[in-house]
C-alpha cells in the first residue's frame, strides 16, 4: 500500500515493544462481538493511482463542467476567472498540510496571512474588524443573527424578502433550536427592494434586520435607509453580500450603515466546486463589538526578542475554553479558501479590483440590452451589478433551464427552484455574467432563450 | 532496513549558537537569516495602482446600471504583480510547519499524508468547474460522487443513512444533535439534558448548548474511561442524549459502549459518538454494532482530506433508523430508472421530517472527491491497515516513553490511535508548554497539549500510520531529551523555541489591547 510506510519487520519489532504477539493484542478493548473479521464486506480492495484516477474521471466527465459551455449561473456562487498563481499558492504543502495556527512560532505564514485577509475583508466591507472566516455566506449569516441577538439581547430577527431563500432557510433551521423568532417573507417581483414595507417590519423587540446587498433578484438599494430606521428601534443592521466583486463598484455596507456585514467569499480564488467548500466572511463595523463575534480571530503582537508577530486571540470566546458558554461551536475556519481569496486579492488590489467589477458590469449591461430583445423576455430591475432577474412568458422558468441544459448551455438559476411553489416567481429567471461570460455566449443565450420560449408559445 | 537514528546535538544545547553584537543579538542588516527570510505585509509593499492581473481599463463614459450606489471612496486595497505575489506567500509558507516538513503528532487531530492524487482528482474541471445549482441532468456524476461516498461511509460504519451536507466535525456535531432534538420534539417532548464525559472535545457542550440543552458532565474512572455506574445513574427521563467520543480523548477503546448505548436507548434517549478518532477502528468495529443513533465523521482526519491552516473541514454524519427521517437538507436519492437527484424541498411524510438545511448547498463537494479517491486507494483491505499501524504507532510510543513520562493510562491496557502523558515531575517550573516548544527546536510540531483536560499537563501524541518506524524511532530519541531536560529543570527550556521563525509570542499582549487588521502607520 503505497501511503503506508511500515514493513512487516518494523511491525513484529514494534509489537514485540509492545508485548503484543499479533495486532488484535492491540484491540483486545474491543469488544469481540463487535470485531469484524477480514476486510469489510461490500467494498471494494485496494487500487493503484491509475485505476483511481480512471475511475474519478469517468464521474467527472459526466459532468458538463462551466467552462464548456455558455453558462450563466450565480444565486449565491459565480465563476470568475482564478489566475494561475492561487493554485500554485494554496498548493504549497506548508499551506496545505498544516493545521489551525496553535503553535504560532511555527505558523506565522498561516498567521500572517489571516491578518491580511482579515484586513482585506474588512476594508471591502467598509468594516473596522473581520475574522479569520467561517465555514460559508449561509452559515456566516446565521452567525450574524445569533451574534444580534446576543449584542441586544432580543429574539427576534427580521429577514428581508429578498435574502438568499437557502441563508434564510439555514438561520430558520438554527432558530427553531434557540427560540429565535425569524420574521421572513418572499420577494416582491418588482424593479426595486421594497424598502418600506421592510421598514415597517423592524419593531422595538427586534434584534437585527437582514438584508442581502445585491439582492437575491440582483438589486442594490439604499441600506442607509434601513439603517436609520433599525437603528432607530435600537436594532442592528446585518448586510449578506454573495458576490465579493460587486464591492469593488458599489458603496460599501459599511458606509451605508451596517453593524454586521457577513458575506460567500467563494467568488475570488476559490472556484465553484459544486457548492463547496467556500468560505464565509464575517465583519463588523464598530470595534466594541468584537468580543461578540464568532470564529477565530487573528492579532498582532510581538514574540520575546520584539519582532513582530500573529496570533489565535481573544479565544475566551470560543468552545475550547468556554465550552457550553462559547459564542459558538465552530471549531475549524475556512483556512485554504481564506489564502486563495486573499491571494487572488493581492494579485488584483485596488485597482484590479476596480477593473474587475467594472468589466463584470460592462458585460451584464450588454447581456442585458441583448436579452430585453428577445421576445417573451423582459428585464425586471432597474438597477443590477453583474446579475439580473428577467422575466419569461410562456413555460416556467425551471422548464426554460431544462431545456437550455438539453442543448448545451447554462442559461441561469430559476427562482422557481429557489422557491418551489411560489408561483408569483415560476416565470422569474436569474442570470449572472462575470468577465468570463464572452459576447459569443450572450448571442447564444439569446438565441436559444428564444428558441425554448417559441417552443410552446405562451397560453 | 532501519535507518540510522540521530541523536540530540553532541555539542549539547547553545540558546545562541553565533557571534553576535554587543547585545547579544545576532545581527543582519536585513533581518534575514540565508534561507530564513523575513517579509513584510502586503499592505506595506503594496500599492494601490499596482496590479496582478490584466484586465481592460475603466471606460468612466460606459452604460452605469447601478442605480447610483456608485462606490465614491477608496477601498483601502494594495496590488502586488505576480513575481511579487507569488515570492510574498512562499516566503510566508516557508514560515509553517506542515506534514509534507515532518512528523505532525497533533492529537484528536490525524494529521496523516495528504496524498496528491486527491489534489488531482479534485481539480478535474468536471469536479471543480460545476455550480451547486446547476440543472440536475448536467451533475450525474457530481451526485454519484456524493452517493459512492456515502455508500462508504455507510458500510464503513454499518449505519443506514448519512448527511453528507455539514461543513466541518463541529456543524456535523450540531446537525446530529439538531436530529436528535427533531426526533424527540416530533415525540412530543425534545427533554433538557446532554450528557457529556469531561475529557469531551469543546465543541460536544458548545453544540448541546447552543440546541438549547443543559450540559451535565459525567466523571472519568481512574483508568482513563467514562464512569459507567455514574453515566447509568444520571439516566432519566430528562436525558435527550449522551455524547460520547470513541475512542475517547484519552486514547482508549470505550470497551463498554454497548452497555451505555442500551442504558440510554431504555430511558428513551439518543446515542451521539463523536467521530473524531474513527481512524483508530476504521474496519475494525462499525459504530452501528455498538448502538450509535448518530456519529459525525471528519474527512479532513480519517480520510486524510488536507487541513488547510485550520480548514475547510468536513463533517458527513451517519444515522440510525430512529434518526434517519430527521436528516437535514439537501440530499442526494436514486431513482428507480437509475438517475441521482437532489432531494431539496420539504415533504411531510413520515420517513423524512427532516429539521431543515445547515448550508447553502450541497456540503464539501471538493472534500468528497479527495475521500472518495483515498478511500478506493485504500480499499476495504488497506482501510483496515490504516487502522492498525496508527494503532500500533501510538502503542510503540507510549511503550517507548511511559518510563520517562507520565502515563496515567498506561495500565489501562493498550492505547488506541493516541498515547497520552501528563507533566508529572517536571522540575524548576518546567511545565507541558516548555517541553512543547522544546520539541519545536528539535524540529517537531508538538503534540496536542492541554487537552484533555482530566490529565494534569496533558500531551496526546497521535502519530498516524503515515509515519516510518524511523521516523517514529527519531521523535522518540528527540522526545525523551527534551522530557530529560524538563524533569532536570533545564531553564534554557522556558525561553525555547529559539530556531523557530519567532521566539515566544506575546499572547497576553494580543488579547489585552487586540490589533485585529493592519492600519496605515501615524505620520
Amino acid at each position: 500500500m503505497r501511503y503506508l510506510p511500515l514493513t512487516d519487520t518494523d511491525r513484529e519489532d514494534m509489537l514485540a515493544k509492545c508485548g503484543a504477539t499479533s495486532i488484535d493484542d492491540l484491540f483486545v478493548d474491543v469488544p469481540e462481538v463487535a470485531r469484524l473479521d477480514g476486510p469489510i464486506r461490500d467494498l471494494p480492495m485496494h487500487a493503484s493511482e491509475m485505476a483511481v484516477e480512471r475511475h474519478m474521471k469517468a464521474l467527472a466527465k459526466k459532468n458538463l463542467a462551466a467552462e464548456t459551455t455558455p453558462f450563466f449561473l450565480g444565486a449565491g456562487a459565480y465563476r470568475h476567472h482564478i489566475p494561475a498563481s492561487v493554485d500554485t499558492v494554496i498548493s504549497r504543502g506548508e499551506f496545505l498540510t498544516a493545521y489551525t495556527p496553535y503553535q504560532p512560532e511555527i505558523a506565522q505564514g498561516t498567521l500572517q496571512m489571516l491578518f491580511e485577509f482579515q484586513t482585506q475583508v474588512a476594508r471591502l466591507y467598509g468594516c473596522a474588524v473581520a475574522n479569520a472566516s467561517l465555514y460559508d455566506g449561509s452559515t456566516a449569516c446565521w452567525e450574524a443573527v445569533a451574534m444580534a441577538t446576543r449584542v441586544t439581547k432580543r429574539k427576534r430577527a427580521v429577514l428581508s424578502g429578498a435574502l438568499h431563500p437557502h441563508y434564510a432557510q439555514v438561520v430558520k433551521t438554527m432558530a427553531q433550536f434557540t427560540g429565535d423568532e425569524i420574521a421572513d417573507a418572499h420577494p416582491a417581483i418588482q424593479p426595486e427592494a421594497d424598502l418600506s414595507g421592510l421598514i415597517a417590519r423592524i419593531d422595538d423587540e427586534t434584534a437585527c434586520v437582514v438584508v442581502q446587498y445585491p439582492d437575491i433578484l440582483g438589486r442594490p438599494s439604499d441600506l442607509t435607509q434601513i439603517a436609520d430606521a433599525a437603528h432607530e428601534k435600537g436594532a442592528l443592521l446585518v448586510v449578506v453580500n454573495t458576490e465579493p466583486v460587486a464591492l469593488g463598484a458599489l458603496k460599501s455596507p459599511g458606509e451605508m450603515g451596517a453593524d454586521i456585514v457577513v458575506g460567500e467569499g467563494q467568488a475570488l480564488g476559490v472556484g465553484l466546486q459544486f457548492g463547496g467548500p467556500y468560505l464565509g466572511l464575517f465583519a463588523v463595523r464598530d470595534p466594541k463589538h468584537v468580543r461578540q463575534m464568532p470564529g477565530r480571530l487573528c492579532g498582532e503582537t510581538v514574540d520575546a526578542e520584539g519582532k513582530r508577530g500573529f496570533v489565535l486571540t481573544l479565544s475566551t470566546r470560543e468552545q475550547h475554553i468556554r465550552r457550553e458558554k462559547a459564542t459558538s461551536n465552530i471549531c475549524t475556519n475556512s483556512g485554504l479558501c481564506a489564502l486563495a481569496f486573499t491571494t487572488h486579492m493581492t494579485l488584483l488590489g485596488e485597482k484590479g479590483l476596480r477593473q474587475l467589477a467594472a468589466e463584470n458590469h460592462r458585460r451584464a449591461c450588454l447581456a442585458a440590452d441583448r436579452l430585453e430583445k428577445v421576445p417573451g423576455v423582459s428585464l425586471l430591475n432597474n438597477a443590477f451589478f453583474n446579475e439580473f432577474t428577467v422575466m419569461l412568458d410562456g413555460k416556467p422558468a425551471r422548464e426554460i433551464v431544462r431545456d437550455l441544459a438539453d442543448r448545451g448551455v447554462l442559461g441561469g438559476v430559476s427562482l422557481g427552484r429557489l422557491y418551489p411553489g411560489v408561483e408569483a416567481l415560476e416565470h422569474a429567471l436569474l442570470v449572472a455574467i462575470t468577465e468570463t461570460t464572452t459576447e459569443e455566449d450572450i448571442e447564444i443565450l439569446a438565441n436559444e432563450l428564444e428558441a425554448a420560449l417559441n417552443l410552446e408559445p405562451a397560453q | 532496513m532501519n535507518a540510522p537514528v540521530t541523536g540530540p546535538n553532541k555539542s549539547g544545547w547553545k540558546p545562541h549558537m553565533e557571534v553576535a553584537d554587543a547585545t547579544g543579538e545576532l545581527i543582519t542588516t536585513t533581518g534575514n537569516r540565508a534561507l530564513m527570510l523575513e517579509e513584510p505585509l502586503i499592505f506595506e509593499i503594496g500599492k494601490a495602482e499596482t496590479t496582478g492581473v490584466d484586465l481592460p481599463e475603466i471606460d468612466e463614459a460606459a452604460p452605469n446600471r447601478m442605480g447610483g450606489f456608485d462606490r465614491e471612496e477608496p477601498i483601502g486595497l494594495v496590488g502586488l504583480t505576480e513575481p511579487e505575489t507569488v515570492r510574498h506567500y512562499t516566503r510566508l509558507s516557508r514560515q509553517n510547519y506542515g506534514i509534507d516538513l515532518g512528523f505532525f503528532p497533533l492529537g484528536s487531530c490525524t494529521m496523516k499524508h495528504n496524498p496528491r492524487l486527491n489534489e488531482k482528482m479534485a481539480r478535474l474541471p468536471g469536479f471543480a468547474d460545476i455550480h451547486p445549482l446547476a440543472p440536475q441532468s448536467s451533475v450525474q456524476g457530481a451526485l454519484e460522487v456524493i452517493d459512492e461516498l456515502a455508500t462508504w461511509l455507510k458500510t464503513l460504519t454499518g449505519m443506514p443513512a448519512v448527511a453528507m451536507s455539514p461543513k466541518a466535525g463541529a456543524h456535523g456535531e450540531l446537525c446530529g444533535i439538531l436530529a436528535i432534538r427533531a426526533a424527540h420534539t416530533a415525540k412530543g417532548n425534545p427533554r433538557e439534558v446532554v450528557l457529556v464525559p469531561e475529557s469531551a472535545h469543546g465543541t460536544n457542550p458548545a453544540t448541546a448548548a447552543f440546541a438549547g440543552y443543559k450540559v451535565d458532565n459525567i466523571p472519568a474512572t481512574p483508568e482513563g474511561r467514562v464512569d459507567v455506574d455514574a453515566l447509568i445513574e444520571r439516566l432519566g427521563p430528562d436525558v435527550a442524549a449522551v455524547m460520547i467520543t470513541n475512542p475517547n480523548t484519552c486514547g482508549l477503546f470505550e470497551k463498554d459502549f454497548r452497555t451505555i448505548a442500551d442504558a440510554v436507548h431504555d430511558v428513551g434517549g439518543y446515542v451521539y459518538c463523536d467521530g473524531a478518532n474513527f481512524n483508530a477502528i476504521v474496519g475494525h468495529v462499525r459504530p452501528g454494532d455498538l448502538g450509535v443513533d448518530a456519529m459525525h465523521i471528519n474527512l479532513h482526519k480519517t480520510f486524510s482530506t488536507p487541513h488547510g491552516g485550520g480548514g475547510p473541514g468536513s463533517g458527513p454524519v451517519v444515522f440510525s433508523e430512529a434518526l434517519a427521517p430527521f436528516a437535514p437538507l439537501p440530499y442526494v436519492e436514486k431513482d428507480a430508472s437509475g438517475d441521482f437527484r437532489i432531494v431539496e424541498e420539504e415533504t411531510t411524510d413520515a420517513e423524512h421530517q427532516t429539521f431543515g438545511r445547515m448550508t447553502a448547498f450541497h456540503g464539501q463537494m471538493g472534500m468528497f472527491t479527495r475521500a472518495l479517491t483515498y478511500m478506493l486507494s485504500h480499499g476495504a483491505d488497506g482501510l483496515k491497515q490504516v487502522a492498525e499501524d496508527a494503532v500500533l504507532n501510538a502503542n510503540y510510543i507510549l511503550r517507548s516513553l511511559e518510563d520517562i513520562l507520565h502515563a496515567p493510562f498506561a495500565d489501562s491496557g493498550p492505547c488506541m490511535h493516541e498515547a497520552l502523558f501528563g507533566d508529572k515531575d517536571f522540575g524548576g517550573g518546567l511545565s507541558t508548554l516548555d517541553l512543547a516548544k522544546g520539541l519545536i527546536d528539535e524540529g517537531y510540531h508538538p503534540m496536542t497539549v492541554y487537552f484533555p483536560l482530566v490529565v494534569h499537563g496533558a500531551m496526546l501524541v497521535e502519530p498516524t500510520e503515515t509515519e516510518s518506524k524511523a521516523s517514529i524511532d527519531q521523535f522518540i530519541t528527540a522526545f525523551r531529551h527534551v522530557t530529560q531536560r524538563a524533569l532536570d529543570g533545564d531553564e534554557a527550556l522556558k525561553q525555547a523555541p529559539y530556531f523557530a521563525p519567532r521566539r515566544r509570542l506575546d499572547e497576553t499582549a494580543a488579547a489585552r489591547k487586540p490589533k485585529l487588521a493592519w492600519s496605515e502607520p501615524e505620520a
